[in-house]
């Protein structure tokens, strides 16, 4: 699915300097790209205009032949439906996960499966069971939350978001919640779900995840300053906001 | 504002010929005690006094049955407006203010007022000067009381019953005590302590009150009482339980010595022989308490089936308000921030009587147990609403976010995700919530039911023994109440065990 982001300008309520100012991008199936940026260049928010869950202003989004535009050009039910659509293709893994208590990893997996698309139960069981069996939590698929590792849990919120079958998985900071040590896998389960043809943009801080990835996108001040392979971009970076950052990483 | 409310159910109440038919509904109060209507002290189950007598032969000529309902003294006449019974038949003094909201039949009894003091007090006040600034216990609403008033009296008047009255001047509360001459048969000269005081403090009169619309059944009931007079009925009747007097037997136009019946005051040997001096605890517990069991288990039925009534009201009002005072559009939260502050902020009492005696006035006229769960509901559903919101707000905002990112629509998310976590921290005060209704719903007798409360306070009067029953009383309110909290605790740690937050 192709993912066109046009002219995105969103301004937080209050504040002077708008968070994303003229973001423009385009990105076609099937890659893992890294986002990268300082704080506060607007990544976190890209994510969360793009899933809806923060309005933006001005500018549009098409994700496929769904178009989701700006709060100061399109009424409310015409966002509404967009938004309800986009997440139908678009999923996302938070940072902090959020994976529900209550429910154990298969349940986490099949509740929105089950009542958002009406699959019949016991289909949705055998797909969560699939899904965490891949991701290596075969072990542990009726633990919830609570029992399962920082590593586990991610991978739990992953396969609860690939229940939903997405053409393109967002995920917010990754590694950013994990023991350092955890990075290799977390890369590992970033490639597993690569081989399954999934698109995922990963935004990060973190420069091993940005080596594994296929393509890089770096932001500055609410716009894309850069993008290309990432063996160009991180060795021989032509923006100064990109030098700054890598330079800071090391 | 009773006198307002008062006066509106009047208007509102239907004319009912209820008591035309064969069945004569007579309103009392059991907790006002001997020897008017009270539960026998030998065997509680059974209603006796002398106007449950009265009442049976008064029936009897009319040819239907006498049927006593239990409603509050002091709202006797309100809930006969409202129609819950057709006459009120209980001490009620005659009195021209309550000409204006009943029908009143002629005075069936007449009895002097008396003082009571303790035995040789050499300070106690002994006539009508004397009360002038001294503390003097008597029962509110009464002639007593007014007479008091009007002597400059300090006076202390009594919710309980007329044990409490006697007992207090006693115990040195009051310096005299001032009640209609059977109370003070059946009460204060039970106690060596105390001894009357010679002289005239003043007469009542008690009658009998129907419904302005009931000219018919005031008449029928004035002809059975001139009958039960002229035949020595009455006579007889009042002989029984020792209070027949001059002044009734004037009233009644009678010889005070005539009649050939016996003399002998049987039913107030009865109750002398029975709670005179009460036997040791021990014993009460062996031979008196267990016939309080089936009265006890009755009642508890009712606080149980009302609280849990109730509670099942409150929990579904809470979830309603506590989910749109947080997800309702901007008037919806309003009507709901309203709705909890006027539930909260009001007492249950003046709830209560609202629904009971001041929705007649729009035509509701509800059953009382009805009204009593709708008020105990309403309140609580407003303890319910704040409780599910804490719980809701409790709910981090990313489980939402999480959700609505999966496509549940709001109401699935409550569902399914926010709703079962915030159940765990609504759990705990929800027990505490429903143990408070469990007390509260005593206040239901201000609508006519009996539940344990009432039935102590009837009990604890009859049989002139608070400690012991209450004791009792307060073991039925553990063994329903902590039932309940021990599967709320059991209910909390299975929930509790999945609830943790998933961190990393």
């Amino acid at each position: 699915m192709r993912l066109v982001v046009k002219d995105l300008f969103r301004r937080h309520p209050g504040a002077s300097a708008p968070v994303l100012d003229g973001l423009s991008f385009e990105l076609d199936g099937g890659t893992l790209v890294a986002m990268l940026g300082p704080s506060g260049s607007g990544k976190t928010t890209f994510l969360r205009c793009l899933i809806g869950l923060e309005p933006f202003e001005r500018g549009e989004i098409a994700a496929g032949d769904v178009v989701l535009r700006g709060t100061e050009v399109a009424p409310p039910p015409e966002r509404r439906a967009a938004i309800a659509k986009i997440r139908a293709r678009i999923g996302l893994v938070f940072q902090s996960f959020e994976l529900f208590p209550h429910l154990t990893a298969v349940e986490n997996c099949t509740l929105a499966p089950v009542r958002v698309m009406g699959v019949p139960r016991a289909e949705a069981e055998e797909r969560a069971v699939a899904l965490l069996t891949r991701l290596g939590l075969a072990e542990r698929l009726r633990a919830h939350p609570d029992r399962l590792s920082g590593g586990q849990r991610q991978r739990v919120a992953i396969a609860r978001a690939l229940a939903m079958e997405p053409k393109i998985l967002l995920y917010d900071e990754p590694t950013s919640a994990l023991d350092p040590s955890m990075k290799q896998e977390v890369l590992q389960t970033l490639h597993r779900v690569d081989a399954t043809g999934v698109t995922q943009v990963v935004v990060t801080h973190d420069l091993s995840v940005a080596r594994g990835s296929e393509h890089v996108w770096v932001l500055g001040h609410g716009k894309l300053v850069e993008e290309g392979k990432p063996e160009e971009v991180l060795s021989s970076p032509k923006h100064e906001a990109t030098r700054k950052l890598l330079a800071d990483w090391r | 504002m009773l006198q307002t409310l008062l006066l509106a159910a009047l208007a509102a109440a239907p004319g009912d010929a209820a008591a035309a038919g064969r069945v004569l509904r007579w309103g009392c109060d059991s907790q006002g005690g001997a020897p008017f209507v009270f539960q026998d002290p030998m065997d509680p189950n059974h209603l006796v006094g002398f106007e449950v007598d009265l009442a049976n032969a008064l029936a009897a000529r009319m040819g239907a049955t006498a049927v006593p309902v239990q409603g509050q003294w002091d709202r006797l006449l309100e809930l006969l407006a409202r129609g819950d019974f057709d006459v009120a038949l209980n001490g009620i003094e005659l009195a021209e203010e309550k000409k204006r909201v009943a029908l009143l039949t002629a005075p069936y009894f007449a009895a002097p007022e008396v003082l009571t003091v303790r035995r040789g007090d050499a300070s106690a006040p002994r006539t009508l000067a004397d009360l002038r600034g001294r503390k003097v216990g008597t029962l509110p609403g009464s002639l007593a009381s007014r007479i008091l008033e009007r002597a400059g009296a300090e006076v202390r008047t009594y919710d309980g019953g007329q044990n409490e009255i006697y007992q207090d001047l006693r115990l040195g509360r009051t310096d005299a005590v001032l009640l209609d001459d059977p109370i003070a048969h059946y009460y204060g000269d039970l106690e060596e302590a105390l001894e009357r005081v010679p002289g005239d403090f003043g007469e009542v009169r008690y009658v009998m009150a129907v419904r302005p619309s009931d000219e018919a059944l005031r008449a029928r009931l004035d002809g059975a009482i001139a009958s039960l007079a002229k035949d020595g009925t009455l006579r007889d009747l009042y002989r029984r339980w020792g209070i027949w007097n001059d002044a009734t037997a004037r009233l009644l136009g009678v010889d005070p010595a005539g009649g050939g019946g016996s003399t002998i005051a049987t039913e107030h040997e009865r109750w002398r022989a029975a709670v005179g001096k009460l036997p040791p605890l021990w014993e009460r517990v062996r031979d008196r308490y267990p016939r309080t069991l089936p009265l006890f288990a009755r009642a508890a039925g009712m606080t149980l089936a009302l609280s849990v009534l109730s509670m099942v009201l409150a929990v579904a009002v809470g979830v309603m308000v506590a989910a749109g005072r947080r997800y309702g559009p901007a008037p919806v939260r309003v009507l709901a921030a309203g709705y909890v502050e006027f539930f909260r902020g009001t007492p249950l009492l003046i709830q209560l009587t609202m629904v009971y005696f001041g929705l007649p006035e729009l035509g509701v006229r509800l059953d009382p147990f009805v009204a009593g769960c709708i008020a105990l509901g309403l309140n609580y559903g407003a303890a319910e609403a704040e409780n599910y919101r804490a719980g809701l707000e409790s709910v981090p905002a990313g489980q939402s976010e999480a959700s609505a990112v999966l496509g549940l629509s709001r109401w699935q998310a409550l569902r399914f995700v926010i709703g079962p976590q915030a159940a765990r921290i609504s759990l705990p005060p929800m027990t505490n919530d429903f143990i408070a209704l469990l007390k509260d719903s005593s206040l239901v007798s201000l609508v006519t039911l009996t539940e344990l409360t009432k039935t102590y306070v009837n009990l604890g009067n009859a049989m002139r023994d608070h400690l012991g029953l209450g004791l009792m009383v307060a073991l039925w309110y553990l063994a329903i109440g902590l039932p309940f909290a021990f599967l709320s605790r059991r209910l909390e740690k299975r929930l509790g065990g999945h609830l943790r937050r998933a961190e990393a």
